[in-house]
C-alpha cells in the first residue's frame, strides 16, 4: 500500500514537471526571439509591421507584404476547405458510419495528413499551377499560374484532415437520445443535422478549424514552391506573393549581416505572435459559443 | 557448388579487408590526423566531392565537406570549427578584419550564370547587359520590344509579355548576376544593387536553381538565370551575351575559364564579371577555398596542417581534370599561378608549409 502511494507521488511529480517544462519552453522561445531580434526591433520599431520594402542590400526591412501574404493564404485556404471538411465529417458520421467504404474514406482523409508537404508542393507546381495558368489566360489576367490563389488551394487540401477528423469525432459524440428525440418529433435527417448535430458539436468543429488554420499559417515548403516568392505587396488574390514562413526558409541560410539576420528572426517572432493571437481569439469564441456543455 | 564457396570466401576476405581499413581511418580520425573538415558553398559541391573522393582513393585522406552555403562556410572558418571554408563570394575587407587573423583565398574553379528563357522553338538569342538589366528592372515588358529585336534581327519574337524569374533564396548565383548588372547599368546600381538576396522590382521567385528552372520551363514567355552547370546538365537554352570587347559569347566551359584570363590581383579576390578578356563570358565568377594563413591554431599539429595544404595543392592541379566532365570550368593558367603563390604563403609557426 505504502509502495503504491510513493509510486503515485512520483508519477504526479513527473506530470507536474512535464507541464511546467512546456511553459518554460514556450516562454524560452519567446525570450530568445525577442533577444535575437532586438537589433531589428529597436531599429525599425513599429515600422517593421507597416513597412512594405524588404531590401537586404540597404538594410531596410518591412514585413507587411509577408504578413498580408500569410493571412490571406491561410484564411482563404480555411474558407475553401471548411465546407468540404464539414461535409466529409457529416457524411462519415451520419450517412456512411460503418463498413468498408467508410473505412476507405476515413483512412484516405487521415492519410492526407501524413503526406509530406514537399509532395503537395510538387503536385501544386506541376499539376495545379498549369491549370490555374490556363484559367488566368481564359479570364484575361496576367497568367503567372503561381501565386496566392494557387497556394491557398494547395493549403486548403493539406488542412482538410484536421477539420474533418476532429469534426467527425465530435459529431459521433452527439448523444443518440437527443437525435432520437428529434426524430420522434418528426424531424427529417437534414433537420436533425442542421438543428441538433451542428449546434451541439459547433465548438468542437470550430476547434478543428482553428487547428487547421494554425497548420496553414506555419506551412512553409509547399507554399514556397507555388506562391511565386515576390516581396511586393499583392494586388489581387492571383498575384504572386510571399509568406512569413517562406521568407525565413528562403533567406535564412545566406543572411550574414546582423541586421538582416535579426530582421528575419523578428519575422519568426511576428509569426509566433500572430499564431498565438489567433488561437487566443479562437479559444475566446469557443468559450462564448459553447452551448450544450 | 565450388564456385559458390569460392565467392563466399572472396566476400569474406573483401569484407575483412574493408573492415580493417575502416578501423584504421576511424582510429586516425579520432586522433585528428587524416580527416579534413570543410564547409561552405553549395555551388562547387559536386566538383569537390568528386575530387575529395578521388583524393581519398589515392592518398587515403578523408575529406568531409558540408555544403551549407557560402555564408555558413565563412562563419564556420572564422569560428575555427572547420579546416577550410568554401565560398562563391570573396570576403570583403570588413569581414576579413572581423576574422581577426589573416585569411587567404584560393580559387579552385569557375562558374557562370546563364540567361535562359522559354519561347516557342527556343531560338538562340543574343543579349547585352543593358537589355538584361532593363528586363529584370521591368522596363522592357514585351518580347518584341525594339531593344531585343535590334539584337536578334533573324528571330521572329512574339508579342508576349516577359515573365521574369529570379532566385528566392539567398544565393551566390544571384550575387554574380547582380554584380554584373551593377557594373553595366547605372539604373540597376541605384535601384537594386549587388547582393545574395535582392529587393526585386518585378518577377517570380524560385527556390534554388531547380526552382528557377522549373518556373522557366513551365511559364511561356519567361526569362531567368541559372548556373551554367545546371543549364548544361538539363539542356536548357542559353543566351549569348555581349562582353566588354563587343563580342557575343556563348556560355561554355572554355569561355568561362577565359573570363579569368587577365591580370588578376595578387590575392585573387576579384570580381571577374564584365571581364576585359576578349573571348571571356561576362557573367562568370571564381569559387574559392578559404583558410587561415597561419595554420597553428586550436592545437593543430604540423602534420595535419601539411595535409590540408597538400589537399588543396592536389585540388588545383590534378583535381582540375574532374572539373570539365561535371561542367565546371577549370582554372586558366594565370589564375593557377596566382593560386600556387598564395598557397605557398600559408605557414605553420611562421614557416611556409609548401616549398
Amino acid at each position: 500500500m505504502r509502495k503504491l502511494f510513493s509510486g503515485d507521488k512520483i508519477y504526479r511529480g513527473i506530470l507536474y514537471a512535464s507541464a511546467f517544462f512546456l511553459i518554460v519552453l514556450l516562454f524560452g522561445f519567446f525570450i530568445t526571439f525577442i533577444f535575437e531580434s532586438s537589433e531589428s526591433l529597436s531599429k525599425f520599431g513599429f515600422g517593421f509591421i507597416t513597412g512594405t520594402q524588404w531590401d537586404p542590400i540597404d538594410s531596410q526591412f518591412g514585413a507587411l507584404p509577408f504578413l498580408i501574404g500569410t493571412l490571406i493564404t491561410s484564411f482563404l485556404a480555411l474558407i475553401i476547405s471548411f465546407p468540404l471538411s464539414l461535409m466529409i465529417a457529416v457524411f462519415l458520421s451520419e450517412y456512411f458510419h460503418k463498413g468498408f467504404f467508410h473505412n476507405i474514406i476515413k483512412t484516405a482523409v487521415e492519410l492526407l495528413a501524413g503526406i509530406p508537404s514537399i509532395v503537395f508542393g510538387f503536385w501544386g507546381l506541376f499539376v495545379l499551377v498549369p491549370v490555374i495558368r490556363d484559367f488566368q489566360t481564359a479570364i484575361g489576367i496576367e497568367a503567372y499560374g503561381v501565386g496566392i490563389f494557387s497556394s491557398a488551394i494547395v493549403l486548403s487540401i493539406m488542412i482538410i484532415p484536421y477539420t474533418a477528423s476532429i469534426s467527425r469525432e465530435v459529431i459521433t459524440m452527439v448523444p443518440s437520445d437527443v437525435k432520437e428525440a428529434a426524430y420522434s418529433l418528426g424531424a427529417t435527417k437534414y433537420e436533425v443535422i442542421r438543428r441538433i448535430i451542428l449546434p451541439y458539436s459547433g465548438s468542437g468543429i470550430f476547434a478543428g478549424a482553428l487547428l487547421a488554420l494554425g497548420r496553414a499559417l506555419g506551412e512553409t515548403m509547399a507554399v514556397t514552391m507555388i506562391i511565386g516568392n515576390s516581396n511586393i505587396m499583392p494586388t489581387s488574390i492571383f498575384s504572386p506573393g510571399n509568406t512569413m514562413a517562406s521568407v525565413i526558409a528562403n533567406e535564412f541560410t545566406e543572411a550574414t549581416d546582423s541586421t538582416y539576420l535579426s530582421a528575419l528572426i523578428e519575422i519568426g517572432l511576428l509569426l509566433f505572435i500572430v499564431t498565438a493571437f489567433i488561437n487566443l481569439i479562437g479559444k475566446y469564441i469557443i468559450k462564448k459559443t459553447a452551448r450544450f456543455s | 557448388m565450388k564456385n559458390i564457396s569460392l565467392m563466399i570466401l572472396a566476400v569474406i576476405i573483401l569484407t575483412a579487408c574493408g573492415e580493417k581499413k575502416d578501423m584504421k581511418s576511424l582510429k586516425e580520425g579520432v586522433s585528428g590526423t587524416t580527416e579534413i573538415l570543410g564547409a561552405g558553398a553549395t555551388f562547387p559541391f559536386p566538383f569537390y566531392s568528386k575530387v575529395f573522393d578521388e583524393y581519398n582513393k589515392i592518398k587515403g585522406v578523408k575529406v568531409n565537406y558540408q555544403a551549407i552555403g557560402s555564408g555558413g562556410g565563412i562563419k564556420q572558418l572564422v569560428s575555427k570549427t572547420v579546416d577550410f571554408g568554401g565560398t562563391d563570394a570573396f570576403m570583403d575587407a570588413q569581414e576579413l578584419a572581423e576574422a581577426g587573423k589573416p585569411i587567404v583565398h584560393i580559387p579552385t574553379c569557375l562558374g557562370a550564370d546563364v540567361i535562359t528563357y522559354n519561347l516557342p522553338g527556343n531560338p538562340k538569342l543574343k543579349f547585352t547587359g543593358e537589355v538584361i538589366a532593363d528586363i529584370f528592372l521591368g522596363k522592357i515588358k514585351k518580347w518584341n520590344d525594339k531593344k531585343i529585336a535590334e539584337l536578334n534581327p533573324d528571330v521572329k519574337l512574339p508579342s508576349q509579355k516577359i515573365v521574369v524569374v529570379h532566385r528566392s533564396d539567398g544565393s551566390g548565383t544571384t550575387f554574380i548576376f547582380s554584380d554584373y548588372l551593377t557594373k553595366i547599368s547605372k539604373d540597376w546600381e541605384t535601384k537594386v544593387g549587388t547582393g545574395k538576396s535582392l529587393d526585386w522590382p518585378v518577377g517570380l521567385g524560385g527556390k534554388g536553381n531547380q526552382g528557377v528552372a522549373g518556373l522557366v520551363q513551365q511559364t511561356p514567355g519567361s526569362i531567368g538565370y541559372v548556373e551554367l552547370v545546371y543549364s548544361k546538365s538539363n539542356n536548357m537554352p542559353a543566351a549569348l551575351i555581349k562582353n566588354s570587347s563587343g563580342n557575343f559569347i556563348d556560355p561554355t566551359i572554355s569561355s568561362v575559364s577565359l573570363a579569368a584570363n587577365f591580370e588578376l590581383p595578387a590575392d585573387t579576390r576579384a570580381s571577374i564579371t564584365n571581364t576585359s578578356s576578349a573571348d571571356g563570358y561576362p557573367i562568370s565568377s571564381f569559387t574559392w577555398i578559404i583558410l587561415f594563413k597561419e595554420l597553428n591554431y586550436n592545437n593543430r599539429d604540423e602534420n595535419h596542417a601539411k595535409e590540408i595544404v597538400d589537399l588543396i595543392w592536389w585540388l588545383i592541379h590534378q583535381g582540375e581534370q574532374y572539373a570539365e566532365p561535371l561542367h565546371y570550368s577549370p582554372l586558366p593558367q594565370q589564375a593557377l599561378l596566382k593560386a600556387e603563390t598564395i598557397l605557398k604563403s600559408v605557414t605553420y609557426n611562421g614557416k611556409p608549409i609548401k616549398e
